[in-house]
């Protein structure tokens, strides 16, 4: 195991953060953290990235405790933050050359790293430039390549595109990628719940210091329900015909939304059952506009799971730890 | 040991590097110390007599000096806690580095600084008339004790950013610190008009010592009356204070930064 934690346990004051988590990640693979504001989730990689000790459990990184042996733990692992920590006043290239001379390259390899890394994220152009004048997304990329200087077979990536655009987010999801395909492993805090889908081989839910959920998207997906039929009518008028038609295939309660125009009812796999309806709706004259077979999303995992959506815009609020 | 060398000299060259994007960071440091020597020296030298009719200009330098030594805690306080703010920290922190090298880089640069604005107000000190009379090495000797007020300051000033975190506000309590220890000290009055235990503690202050040692090294008229140990001995006493103040507040400094968290 490239990450495991047992039993971590972290308290403010009177506010127990952390009561028992216990994670372990696999070499090579990428595990999501994911939960709401103050759930815990930064706290968590603060103790694994060995900058907080915890009150009590235990926590290897990279094989090295990370209370025991926090010098070994750090040449292992790299770290980027909730906000891009680079300096302001430092140009880009300057910024990851000081980084990788403390990482230990050397004067001359953290320069050929810089160099390289520069490149391959694409901020060649703006390498001269003070960082104080880069985009979000571009901070955020100089943030995650200071990261990969000392190439570390941990990373840790705490909401690393909490407030980017699509596209940034896209783009820095790809980098990752990457560096997993490269072998690195991977444990990444979000609150976006599509980033955990798009990016993790397994996802741990977090909520008030536990870990509530863990197992592959597809997984979880399932401890929340099987697959579900959606309907779409042209006319609300013919819900109830329609209603009683999929309830004969249906395995659970249905649901309508948008005024009724849209229905949903949970299905046992099966595409006899599916077929059935379909022609039923059409002898009966009901008009569909669309007709599709939909598997939860995380947003439903999410809110099965911690009675909480994970909604956009607690994205903005920053997590309270300390 | 080299690590470390290693690392604190990096760290230097990011703060050397700061001073280039931010010029105006050197007014501070150069135009301010300037415009103290020219203000103490003629505006309060003219109302001013020292006893013994020593040359005021000759007695106010030490003082100017220490002065300027103080305002490196408003700097280092400053800058530690910028890093605080925007995550370095915490960057740092996680790096296989010298656990004392970031806050050794901070006070070595901003010592630095300090040692720029000595030789500043130095070469208009002469300009308007100071001069030491004992000698290249007890002048620089004198200089060594400001370097050791100073670098003690640092230490103190990456203390007060450390725990006070803000960076808006660690200015304004940086000096309200410090203020009472710069003004309850010999550096710009005699101290025999003061009452009995005013006057023991800024006897005992490390800025009356560290202004008494400079005057006596460098031949400047004093004002020393007391017979009181630390007057008596204001090199010596000096180095103690400021050896004391130095490990307290370096070890301390240090907890603050393995324990300070980014938010």
């Amino acid at each position: 195991m490239a990450i495991e934690a047992e039993g971590l346990r972290k308290r403010y004051g009177d506010t127990e953060v952390l009561k028992g988590v216990n994670l372990s990640v696999p070499e090579g693979t990428v595990l999501g953290v994911l939960g709401p504001n103050g759930a815990g989730k930064t706290t968590t990689v603060r103790i694994l990235a060995t900058l907080l000790p915890p009150d009590d459990g235990r926590a290897t990184v990279a094989g090295h405790d990370v209370v025991e042996q926090p010098k070994e733990v750090r040449r292992r692992i790299g770290l980027a933050g909730q906000y891009a920590a680079v300096d302001e006043r430092l140009t880009g290239r300057e910024n990851l050359t000081l980084i990788g001379r403390l990482y230990r390259l050397g004067r001359a390899g953290a320069r050929k790293r810089a160099g390289e890394l520069l490149e391959r994220f694409d901020l060649t152009h703006a390498a001269h430039r003070e960082t104080k004048t880069y985009s979000g997304g571009m901070r955020r990329r100089l943030d995650l390549a200071a990261s990969l200087l000392a190439e570390p077979a941990v990373l840790f990536l705490d909401e690393p595109t909490t407030g980017l655009d699509l596209t940034s987010r896209m783009t820095l999801w790809s980098m990752v990628r990457e560096q997993v395909d490269a072998g690195v492993t991977v444990l990444l805090t979000t609150q976006y719940l599509e980033e955990a889908d798009h990016l993790a081989d397994r996802i741990a839910v977090i909520d008030k210091g536990q870990v509530i959920a863990d197992g592959t998207p597809d997984e979880l997906k399932r401890k929340v329900g099987g697959e579900r039929l959606e309907v779409s009518l042209a006319d609300a008028s013919d819900a109830a015909e329609a209603l009683r038609i999929l309830e004969r295939i249906s395995v659970g309660s249905a649901g309508t939304s948008d005024n009724g125009c849209t229905l949903t009812v949970p299905v046992a796999s099966g595409i006899g059952a599916i077929a059935e309806a379909a022609s039923a709706l059409r002898d009966r004259g009901v008009e569909v506009t669309d007709f599709a077979m939909r598997r939860p999303s995380m947003d439903d995992v999410f809110l099965s799971l911690t009675g909480q959506a994970g909604s956009a815009e607690a994205v903005e609020e920053q997590e309270v730890t300390a | 040991m080299g690590e470390l060398v290693d690392d604190v000299m990096a760290l230097t060259g990011r703060h050397m590097r700061h001073i280039i994007r931010v010029p105006e960071k050197l007014i501070g440091v150069t135009i301010a110390p300037v415009v103290m020597v020219l203000i103490f020296g003629y505006l309060f030298g003219s109302a001013m007599t020292v006893p013994g009719n020593g040359n005021y200009r000759e007695y106010i330098m030490a003082g100017i000096f220490t002065m300027v030594m103080f305002s490196a805690v408003g700097t280092s306080a400053a800058g530690v806690a910028d890093d605080l703010k925007n995550g370095l920290v915490d960057r740092f922190r996680s790096l296989p580095m010298s656990r004392y090298a970031v806050l050794l880089g901070r006070t070595f640069s901003d010592l630095a600084m300090t040692a720029l604005s000595c030789v500043v107000m130095a070469a208009v000190g002469l300009l308007i008339g100071w001069r030491a009379h004992h000698g290249l090495l007890k002048t620089l000797a004198g200089f060594g004790l400001l370097l050791l007020l100073g670098f003690t300051m640092c230490w103190f000033g990456a203390l007060i950013g450390l725990v006070v975190r803000s960076p808006e506000a660690v200015n304004t309590i940086a000096s309200l610190m410090t203020m009472p220890f710069a003004f309850l000290s010999n550096s710009f009055v005699p101290l025999d008009g003061l009452p009995r235990w005013m006057q023991v503690m800024a006897e005992w202050n490390p800025i009356s010592a560290v202004v008494s040692g400079c005057r006596q090294l460098w031949g400047n008229p004093s004002t020393t009356v007391s017979d009181a140990l630390p007057a008596q001995h204001p090199v010596i006493t000096a180095l103690l204070t400021c050896g004391v103040l130095l490990a307290v507040v370096a070890p301390l400094s240090s907890r603050a930064y393995n324990r300070a968290a980014a938010h």
